[in-house]
């Protein structure tokens, strides 16, 4: 009764008020500004750049007010930048139903969260929002970058939570959390990524543009559209041969043909599609899968001419093939080819018609060009010969950078500038073919790739697009003539770099003084088609594989459902046992204390839970089965410890002299 | 069964299907007297409302990455759903080993806030942040150092004059992640004694003598009546010193007054007016209580079963209002 009346004052009527709200802390903020900031920034690469602007501006603005530890703007103000905000994605991308709108808004509503969170559950739902942006970012890029940042911005966001419900931790501390909660999620994460059951395809339709904005081989060629791609050095495929790859000169990996030509650009003609092939195989066989990226087209680049395979693909009686659908995702497809058969021994009539015509009107100095060559020739293999001797003597030169051209692109290139990439050889020679009658085309796809060492994988990037040239002759079929290989010939045995003249710029990974670089680059992208094919390729097909290789019987849900349940429980369970395994108490004296007690308790004297260290000695004392030796030394014990623990000071050399005689202690 | 007629828990069970649940699920009982250890059996685990929603995001997560096919998005929601799983464990671990003995429970007048305490006792070398004590709707949040024993306070407000157990108490923890709520029930032997609220306006103090009828010598000083003057002493107040003595330049003297008429006042439970009840007699002899130590002099107290002799002083007051409060219940032993 300490209080006395100061504490005993009559205060009538005391309302129980709701609890206040609670506003964050400054760590908190800072908490979740980093996760925001983290989960916003990777998109900078691909979002507009005024949504990403106006998200920063208002993570800045919201920081601003941390700074000042000012209040959030009124909701009135937030409500209008709301719809300014809805306004903007609206007018950027005229729709809001969609993958990019969709992560636009994303973006945006996670700044005006920020900036209108008050309440730990406000701080929640950004959070949350955090983690929408991260995924939405896997739309765009799976590296493993992108996954590394993942990670860390997940790391940031469960300590972001953790400093919500613990709001007087240090900084220090959350961060412990979340990398621990991280930790101990990783295995659950493998788990249920091995063993969660993969869906084919989309559950639903998906938005139009959701694979959207792809680079790569277009199936139009006009001047400049192939050495746009030359110095991307993204990679188109990978291709894994069974046996040793291709000659340099066999790396023809077959896209788009193109017959019809308007003075300008190439378009491919309309094309029959079949489940067997338009030719028969001849030659030797190379097998081989590849991993195509995806681009959002049909074709799948094999390489010329691939036989009928276990795979429903279809081939096309311009001998490419194709999948039934775009391809969307990375994809794995095992392919054979024979570089050596004969293909389209008997074309019919209408397209090698097709193949003959030339728009009027265009070109009038190739055209004279063509009627000299043609002159007195007797067979179209003649005219060929006489073509690519006249080409190969008028001194073309390649370049990545090649002039602009006018109406007559064939004529200017030819007879003026002399300078083009493989589009104005290709053109070029295939209008030249065309004005002398022999039926000829573009085909466009991909020339050569290089083999990385560390894996042996042969790896195609955009920079190996190419276009070159089929004619037919009677007899031999559709032949393939590289024109681009008569003037810069290294481009077929050594590649881009090595085809360009001395002095040209070359982008920068083809330098030769970049050796170094390039074999860190071979080396990377050896660890990331790994990660491309184990983590990024698991699919349905890949769980079923691994699945029979555990011996699982990948039929029934049941039995995969079950072992995911039983790993989980003994995951769960192990966890549990390393959350409540004893753990020694941190103080020596406790630990040598509790050593004792259970040193006696095992002989029968067992301390009560409410006698203090006196009273259990002094009853130890009184127990008449033991030895009074045993019984001195016991209650000499309590007395030391009770001195020890609850005296002014306990020093080391106390402590070790106590520890020896509970050594000492024997019982009978 | 330690409850007793005027004994009322402050968060009674409300439901027969509460009770029910309460007894065969928490093992709730009579209130436990002796410490509490929080043992695993003692601690119940279930997401929380954050962790409904957090399961739902998660959910959509994984929709979006079976439709686009995004096997970083399954990893994502997996580590995720790993990290919400293992948040189970650590909420658990926040108030595994946690020992709370009943603590300081001051009275109060009914009507007031009482404040029940509770001695949690964290034996472990780690902190156990976040974690909340839960009265009825009221909370206190606390967190405790690593090996820190800390008085946890709860309010709760009295309804009834007597002694008021807390009833059901639940520690919990929302730590780390907010998605898992981990609590325990227990319902701890700590009585608060409320004594019954005073009369707001009562009428004056009795007059002395009026029963028994024969007064006292005054004896007892006051402040009511000049009753002479006497030797300055250290203690005495500034303001009864005889200044105009000191102003004449004789001694330093000290005025002294008599209680108002010296005899010790009798609060008798009979000599209320008839129409008044039980609640209403207590009342006005609690008010009258107060009045009477503000008053200085001594009283006594006298209820149908009790007497309170004649005294003075905190303690004597805190005595008979703890009468007042457990009047008409039957007395226990073991009650302090």
């Amino acid at each position: 009764m300490k209080g006395g009346l100061s504490s005993l004052r009559w205060r009538p009527g005391l309302r129980r008020t709701a609890a206040p709200a609670i506003t964050l802390t400054r760590q908190q903020c800072t908490w979740l500004l980093a996760t925001a900031a983290l989960s916003l920034a990777p998109h900078l690469t691909w979002l507009p750049t005024w949504i990403m602007g106006f998200g920063f501006v208002l993570l800045g603005w919201r920081a601003l007010l941390l700074w000042r530890g000012s209040a959030p703007p009124p909701r009135l103000v937030l409500l209008a930048l709301v719809i300014a905000a809805a306004i903007g994605v609206r007018t950027e991308f005229d729709h809001f139903f969609g993958k990019d709108p969709g992560v636009a808004l994303l973006a945006l509503l996670l700044g005006l969260k920020l900036l209108e969170v008050r309440v730990t559950r406000d701080a929640l739902a950004a959070v949350l929002l955090c983690f929408f942006l991260q995924l939405s970012l896997f739309f765009e890029d799976q590296s493993i970058p992108v996954a590394g940042l993942a990670l860390v911005a997940t790391l940031s966001g469960l300590a972001a939570m953790a400093s919500l419900t613990d709001a007087n931790g240090r900084a220090r501390e959350q961060l412990r959390t979340g990398t621990l909660l991280v930790v101990q999620g990783v295995p659950f994460m493998v788990l249920l990524f091995v063993l969660f059951p993969r869906v084919d395809g989309p559950l639903w339709g998906l938005p139009a543009d959701a694979f959207s904005g792809r680079t790569g081989l277009s199936d139009t060629m006009s001047p400049g559209s192939i050495s746009a791609l030359g110095e991307s050095s993204e990679i188109v495929f990978r291709a894994d041969f069974d046996g040793p790859p291709p000659r340099p000169d066999q790396r023809y990996w077959r896209g788009p043909v193109l017959t019809d030509f308007d003075g300008r650009t190439w378009r491919p003609r309309a094309f029959a599609e079949g489940a067997a092939p338009f030719y028969a195989v001849e030659g030797p066989r190379l097998d081989y899968t590849l991993t195509l990226e995806p681009h959002n087209r049909r074709w799948l680049l094999a390489l010329d001419v691939p036989a009928a395979g276990p795979d429903a693909h279809l081939f096309t009686s311009d001998f490419q093939l194709l999948a039934r659908q775009p391809v969307q995702s990375r994809i794995r497809v095992e392919l054979t080819s024979h570089p050596e058969s004969s293909i389209g021994l008997t074309e019919n009539e209408a397209a090698l018609a097709a193949a003959r015509r030339l728009p009027p009107g265009f070109n009038p100095r190739t055209l004279a060009l063509a009627d000299e060559l043609a002159a007195g020739a007797q067979s179209h293999e003649v005219i060929l010969q006489r073509v690519i001797a006249r080409l190969r003597q008028s001194e073309l030169i390649y370049t990545l950078r090649p002039p602009l051209l006018g109406t007559d692109g064939v004529d200017e290139f030819l007879f003026d500038t002399r300078r083009g990439f493989c589009e104005h050889f290709a053109g070029a020679f295939t209008v030249l073919m065309r004005a002398t009658g022999v039926p000829a085309r573009i085909v466009t796809g991909y020339q050569g790739g290089e083999i990385n060492p560390i894996d042996g994988n042969l790896v195609v990037r955009q920079s190996h697009a190419h276009a070159w040239s089929e004619v037919w002759l009677q007899g031999r079929g559709w032949v393939r003539v590289d024109p681009t290989a008569l003037s810069a010939p290294r481009r077929i045995d050594d590649g881009l770099a090595a085809a360009l003249p001395e002095g040209e710029a070359l982008p920068i990974m083809m330098h030769p003084r970049m050796e170094w670089l390039r074999g860190l680059r071979l080396r990377w992208e050896a660890v990331s088609n790994a990660w491309n094919q184990r983590v990024l390729g698991y699919n349905p097909q890949r769980q079923k594989e691994l699945l029979a290789r555990l011996g699982l019987d990948q039929e029934s849900s049941w039995v995969l459902g079950g072992t995911l349940a039983g790993a989980g429980a003994l995951l769960f369970g192990l966890l549990l046992w390393w959350t409540i395994r004893k753990r020694r108490p941190a103080d020596p004296l406790e630990r040598g204390w509790l050593r004792f007690c259970t040193a006696l308790a095992r002989h029968g004297i067992v301390r009560q839970a409410w006698e203090g260290p006196h009273q259990f000695g002094v009853r130890v004392a009184a127990e008449t089965s033991l030895p009074p030796a045993a019984r001195a030394a016991i209650r000499a014990i309590c007395e030391d410890y009770a001195r020890l623990r609850y005296g002014p000071t306990c020093s080391a050399d106390d402590l070790r002299a106590l520890r020896t005689r509970i050594n000492a202690i024997r019982l009978p | 069964m330690a409850t007793s007629a005027s004994t009322a828990a402050v968060d009674p069970p409300r439901s027969a299907l509460r009770r029910q649940l309460d007894r065969w699920l928490f093992r709730l009982g009579a209130p436990e007297r002796g410490p509490i250890e929080l043992v695993q059996r003692r601690i119940y685990v279930l997401p929380s409302r954050a962790g409904l929603v957090f399961a739902v995001a998660l959910v959509v997560m994984l929709l979006a990455s079976i439709n686009y096919s995004l096997s970083l998005g399954y990893g994502l929601v997996f580590l995720l759903a790993g990290a919400g799983v293992a948040s189970i464990l650590h909420a658990f671990h926040n108030l595994l080993g946690l020992r709370l003995r009943p603590g300081r429970c001051e009275p109060v007048f009914c009507g007031e806030t009482a404040s029940f305490g509770l001695v949690v006792e964290n034996p472990r070398a780690a902190r156990r942040p976040a974690l909340s004590l839960r009265l009825g709707t009221r909370h206190t949040r606390f967190e405790l150092a690593p090996g820190e024993t800390r008085d946890v306070q709860v309010p709760a407000a009295t309804h009834r004059r007597g002694l008021t157990q807390p009833g059901r108490m639940v520690l919990e923890t929302y730590w780390p992640l907010g998605l898992i709520r981990a609590w325990s029930v227990f319902v701890p032997d700590m009585p608060c004694v409320v004594y019954p609220a005073p009369e707001a306006t009562p009428p004056p103090l009795p007059p002395d003598g009026e029963a028994e009828g024969r007064g006292r010598a005054t004896s007892r000083p006051g402040d009511d009546d000049f009753a002479g003057l006497r030797a300055h002493q250290r203690a005495d107040s500034p303001r009864h010193v005889a200044w105009k003595v000191l102003a004449r330049g004789g001694p330093l003297l000290t005025k002294q007054f008599s209680g108002e008429a010296g005899a010790d006042l009798d609060l008798a439970w009979e000599r209320l007016p008839a129409h008044l009840d039980t609640e209403a007699r207590l009342s006005r002899l609690a008010a009258w209580l107060l009045a009477a130590e503000r008053s200085g002099r001594r009283y006594a107290l006298r209820l149908p079963m009790v007497v309170c002799p004649p005294g003075h002083g905190h303690e004597h007051l805190h005595r008979c209002l703890r009468e007042l409060a457990l009047h008409g219940s039957a007395r226990q032993e073991n009650d302090r």
